[in-house]
């Protein structure tokens, strides 16, 4: 809620004559000078809308979602002038407002960068030579007639979605019944799984290994750190890092020559799964204790640090862990009981399945979770911190417990790894760890089955370029997605309903949508 | 040689080093100060000014190989200064457009803000090293660098003097700016209170262009000594961002004196400590340091208060 | 800590001693000392910046106090010392609250907001919940049915599945009575429940807060609305610049020279001279 509240702050004065704490969405906020925004929220549009300024009132009901809005696509006054049923008087000298020009300069910087981030490799000799042949390129004339198609299509939004919504009217109202009825989305789950089972069947064996060691692995990495940043709104930066804990502790259990530094006896796989666990969440308490009585926004940077020095002495360690080479020959799973003898070996799709097996356990036992009195406190954590303390909710453990409950996520897919193949310590680099919050957003934070798409999806697109563009050129496009998401759609590309009527209500100054604090305060203009 | 004999001689280096991370730290300070946000991208702004006017500098040297001396060498440094600053600065003002501004428009949560900005770090990283190459990328000597003068025995050099100067010239010129201008106030009004400001005709968006401006100045300014003295490569900023960041905590996160004195002084304990422990885990100690000031005085040496500051 | 010191502590719930809380050069209590009998309903009332609220933070753990002490009884067990106690430990004693800016959780459906407070002592943890042990299940079972409880003791039995950010204002301010109560609290502290609400909400609210009152939970209340706090109150308690200027029964704080002053300097305004409802208008101008 707003700040005046926080206790702590010196508030002599009660701050809250007014019943309602809502600060509204500005009213006549500068309409200028934002090309970038594409999308307005839609309490700007009717800015004088402040929920509960009269006590009487109450908070608004939720905002509209953006979809919702079409009349606040875009900037240009114009926009504002559209009918709802997009049968307004419309004129061509619309399209010549500064507003609507300057949407269109950004979206042909935006086209330029593209071009430039598609374009060949440079080198530093000659600094700005590639970014010069990327724009003299005549592929330029593809992006610009795509930055001009895309203004063309905001310009026009309004009218298009109306054709759209007639068009699609008599296929979307059974499918919207279809769905609406008890039991659609068990169906739905049931044919998710179903493709799941099939897809490997049907891909290379190239497509098989990414599907194993790449969305898998990533899928359970990214359900973890679901629970940090979803569950309990916490960014957690070295998230990888516990993932390396989880490696390196099977390096050491089942292999006398994995590494240098070992254990005196070998273990089997299987049994280091627990062990990883336990140690990754000890891990996680003992840096976040201290961490998560200050500011949430410190624990991103802790983490960020800690994640920097397990990758540093993973890889100098070299006595230890045998430095930049890695760890080879740690053990396949194997399962050796009651007559029963399997191995997991080269071939990558018994380990998918497996991986399946598990992230499906996982996501049904973080379902539960969700929905038992520990998800409704980190959810009361998340919407008002102050207020769920206040109500008894031990907040500090709570985030803890999220935070080790990821972590310990974390170290078992590190096992996971560790026993399907040769690693070293580039697996666990910043970059990693930043992918694994991009699929989180991309996905949808606080949605499970999101974040498994974002694995899918991400990790797919990373098999798909992989030939086509240099390895570390892809976390252009990572950091791109992210930002972009982030600009307009937070709640992620499968959302969790909760999650986005929490960003939505936040937004609109009710409540709050992370563990973080009140929401940058210098900010609304 | 004992840690005694070489004390003198750690503490120039710890001092250079630690005035180029106060710097930086000052742009997360500045930037906390007026949005209470940590600006995860501002390593980037650093990367990309030290680039710039590395970019600059190299192409104004003669082409021989030669040392330049006397006034050439001034102005190839001022130039580099200028053309690092304005590098960083147009990428602070980028930055704030694209992965800040939209978010604030329509007040997002907290943590948008640092995942946006993340993704704009990981973006602008390796779109550097895609158009830059991922090597290191060497600035050839702009001046002789011999020893000025001793001090207790150790040696100053040319470029600890440069550097340390142009450095503390800039935190003195920065508190100057924060304390002593009709701009300052209106940053120290944001920082204590926005929405007060605004009422008192602030106008808060402009303070807030400003501010990322003026840190990605100095972040830009900065890289180019960094260069000048190291080298610079795309992934040249994480680690001197978190140590700033390291350095802006330690001395109260959001104010401008602490940032200089915390740079200082984390120049100089990793310095010692990179002596008396295996320099290759210099890097930890900075962040083991961050740890402890976190768990021992989280409010940093100086306290919180960018408004309290100046 | 001096629980029991005296000899008629005996039926007390709440004792605060001394208390002195400080924010840089402003003092906000100034040694203020109170006192509430078990199953009382206690006003405390004061003009604005008077330190009302600064109180309640004290007694809930929000802020801590520089100096003074709060002894709390809880219906059964030892009495323990608040000061220093976290907020979410003092709720788990038995202390509850509401806020005076409605603090719900917003995208939280009416019955889960009350569920949070109802789960509060609940036990089973993150493996039993994975697991759906059976004591999860029946403590999740019984958390909905006491939730579903005191929403219809709040007249909210009809909103239990609409999210707390859509309930009108009143209905909004008896929701958070309700999650408060899910807590199981001996001591219930309402900050303000009558702000914004029209004579209507307020006639109920009355009616609710002396119900809650009659099922044994000692109400401590901040209250602006005079004609509230007289009908209501077993006693009342008056605040002014940080210090307690008077404490006695309804009639008695009206007729007392030092609160009748205390308000004066805005009543007198109104050219009201009647106490009751001087106090009354005086306060509801200085609210707006």
């Amino acid at each position: 809620m707003s700040a005046p509240n926080v206790p702590g702050q010196p508030s002599p004065a009660n701050p809250g004559d007014q019943p309602d704490p809502v600060r509204g969405v500005p009213a006549g906020a500068a309409p200028d000078a934002d090309t970038m925004a594409l999308r307005r929220p839609p309490a700007q549009s009717g800015a004088a809308r402040p929920a509960g300024a009269n006590p009487t009132d109450g908070p608004a009901p939720p905002p509209r979602s953006p979809a919702g809005d079409s009349a606040a696509v875009g900037r240009g006054a114009p926009a504002g002038g559209v009918a709802p049923g997009g049968r307004s008087p419309w004129h061509p000298a619309m399209l010549f407002t500064p507003a609507r020009l300057r949407q269109l300069g950004a979206l042909v910087l935006v086209g330029l960068l593209a071009a430039v981030v598609t374009g060949p490799t440079g080198n530093s000799d000659e600094p700005l030579q590639a970014a010069w042949d990327s724009i003299a390129d005549p592929r330029i004339v593809l992006f610009l007639i795509l930055a001009v198609a895309l203004w063309v299509v905001l310009v026009l939004w309004a009218e298009l979605r109306g054709v759209l919504t007639r068009l699609t009217a008599p296929v979307r109202a059974p499918v919207g019944a279809a769905y609406g009825r008890r039991g659609a989305p068990i169906v739905l789950n049931v044919v998710l799984l179903a493709i799941a089972i099939i897809a490997p069947q049907v891909v290379s064996t190239a497509a098989q290994q990414s599907m194993v060691t790449d969305i898998g692995i990533y899928a359970l990495l990214a359900l973890g750190l679901n629970v940090v940043v979803g569950y309990a709104g916490l960014l957690d930066l070295g998230y990888i890092a516990f993932f390396a804990i989880g490696a390196y502790t099977t390096a050491y259990f089942t292999s006398q020559s994995a590494m240098p530094w070992h254990a005196p006896f070998t273990l089997n796989p299987f049994f280091v799964f627990p062990i990883a666990l336990v140690l990754a969440a000890l891990a996680g308490v003992i840096l976040g204790a201290p961490t998560l009585r200050l500011r949430g926004d410190y624990l991103a940077i802790v983490t960020l640090g800690f994640g920097e020095i397990i990758h540093l002495v993973a890889n100098n360690a070299d006595g230890i862990t045998n430095g930049a080479r890695g760890a080879f020959g740690v053990p396949h799973l194997s399962v050796h009981l009651l007559g029963l003898d399997y191995t997991w070996g080269i071939d990558p799709k018994p380990y998918y399945y497996l991986l399946l097996a598990i992230v499906v356990l996982v996501m049904i036992a973080f379902g539960r979770l969700e929905r038992s009195r520990i998800g409704r406190a980190w959810a009361a954590i998340r919407e008002d911190e102050v207020a769920a303390e206040a109500t008894g909710v031990a907040t500090l453990r709570l985030k803890l417990l999220a935070f080790a409950i990821g972590a310990s996520v974390s170290g078992f897919a590190g096992v996971m790894f560790a026993s399907k193949q040769f690693f070293n310590p580039q697996s666990f680099s910043l970059q990693a760890s930043f992918f694994v919050v991009a699929v989180v957003i991309f996905g949808g934070m606080g949605s499970r089955l999101g974040v498994v798409v974002g694995a899918v999806v991400l990790q797919g697109l990373a098999f798909y370029l992989r030939d086509k563009v240099e390895p570390a050129d892809r976390y252009i496009y990572f950091g791109a997605v992210i930002v972009i998401m982030m600009i307009f759609r937070p709640q992620g590309l499968v959302p969790s309903r909760r999650r986005r009527r929490e960003i939505e209500l936040s937004e609109a100054g009710i409540g709050s949508a992370d563990s973080l604090g009140s929401a940058p305060a210098g900010g609304r203009p | 040689m004992g840690f005694l004999d070489q004390f003198w001689q750690l503490t120039i280096d710890g001092l250079m080093v630690g005035s180029l991370y106060a710097v930086i730290a000052l742009g997360y300070t500045l930037v906390y100060g007026v949005l209470q946000l940590i600006n995860f991208a501002h390593s980037e702004v650093f990367m990309l000014g030290s680039f710039g006017g590395l970019f600059v500098a190299r192409a104004l040297l003669p082409g021989d190989g030669s040392v330049p001396g006397g006034l050439e060498s001034v102005g190839l440094v001022a130039i580099g200064l200028g053309a690092g600053a304005i590098c960083g600065g147009l990428a602070a003002l980028t930055l704030e457009r694209v992965a800040y501004r939209p978010l604030r428009r329509r007040s997002a949560p907290r943590l948008a803000y640092l995942i946006s900005a993340i993704g704009a770090s990981l973006f602008a990283v390796n779109l550097a090293g895609k158009e830059f190459g991922r090597q290191n990328v060497d600035l050839p000597d702009l001046f002789h660098n011999g020893t000025v003068f001793k001090l207790f025995g150790a040696d100053v050099s040319t470029q600890s003097l440069v550097i340390f100067a142009v450095a503390i010239a800039m935190l003195v010129g920065l508190d100057r700016l924060v304390a002593g201008t009709r701009l300052g106030q209106g940053i120290r009004a944001v920082a204590q209170d926005a929405d007060t400001a605004v009422l008192m005709g602030v106008d808060v968006e402009r303070i807030i262009i400003v501010t990322f401006i003026v840190g990605g100045l100095l972040a830009g300014a900065g890289g180019f000594l960094y260069a000048m003295t190291f080298n610079a490569s795309y992934s040249m900023g994480f680690v001197p961002g978190v140590k700033a960041f390291t350095a802006a905590v330690l001395g109260g996160i959001g104010n401008v004196r602490g940032a200089m004195l915390g740079g200082l002084l984390l120049g100089l304990v990793e310095s010692y400590g990179g002596y008396l422990f295996q320099a290759s885990y210099k890097d930890v100690i900075a962040f083991l340091v961050l740890v402890a000031i976190l768990m021992i005085r989280p409010s940093g040496l100086l306290g919180e208060r960018l408004g309290r500051a100046a | 800590m001096s629980p029991g010191a005296g000899d008629d502590t005996g039926d007390l719930v709440v004792e605060a001693r001394d208390l002195q809380l400080r924010f840089g050069g402003v003092t906000s209590l100034d040694g203020v000392s109170l006192r509430q009998r078990r199953g009382e309903i206690l006003a405390v009332i004061g003009p604005n910046g008077a330190g009302k609220t600064s109180l309640f933070n004290c007694l809930t753990g929000a802020y801590r106090p520089q100096h003074g002490s709060v002894t709390f009884w809880p219906s059964s067990g030892r009495p323990a010392e608040l000061v220093g106690r976290r907020p979410h430990a003092i709720t788990r004693l038995g202390v509850a609250r509401t806020f005076q800016n409605i603090r719900l959780f917003p995208a939280l459906s009416a019955l889960e907001n009350v569920q949070i407070g109802t789960e509060v002592r609940q036990r089973y943890g993150a493996v039993s919940a994975i697991l759906g042990l059976p004591h999860a299940r029946r403590a999740e079972r019984d958390g909905v049915r006491r939730a579903g409880e005191l929403l219809d003791l709040v007249g909210l039995g009809h909103r239990t599945h609409e999210l707390a950010a859509s309930l009108p204002y009143g209905e909004q301010r008896r929701l958070e009575i309700a999650r408060a109560l899910g807590t199981g609290p001996g001591l219930l502290l309402l900050d303000e429940p009558a702000a914004g609400t029209n004579p209507a909400e307020k006639r109920d609210l009355a009616a609710l807060i002396t119900r809650i009152s009659g099922t044994g939970v000692s109400v401590l209340l901040i209250e602006h609305d005079m004609t509230l706090v007289m009908s209501l109150a077993t006693s009342v308690t008056v605040l002014n610049f940080g210090r307690v200027i008077a404490h006695g029964t309804p009639g008695e704080v009206q007729r007392n020279p030092a609160v009748i002053e205390a308000y004066l300097g805005v009543a007198d305004t109104t050219g009201d001279a009647a106490p009751a409802g001087g106090v009354d208008a005086g306060t509801r101008k200085e609210l707006r």
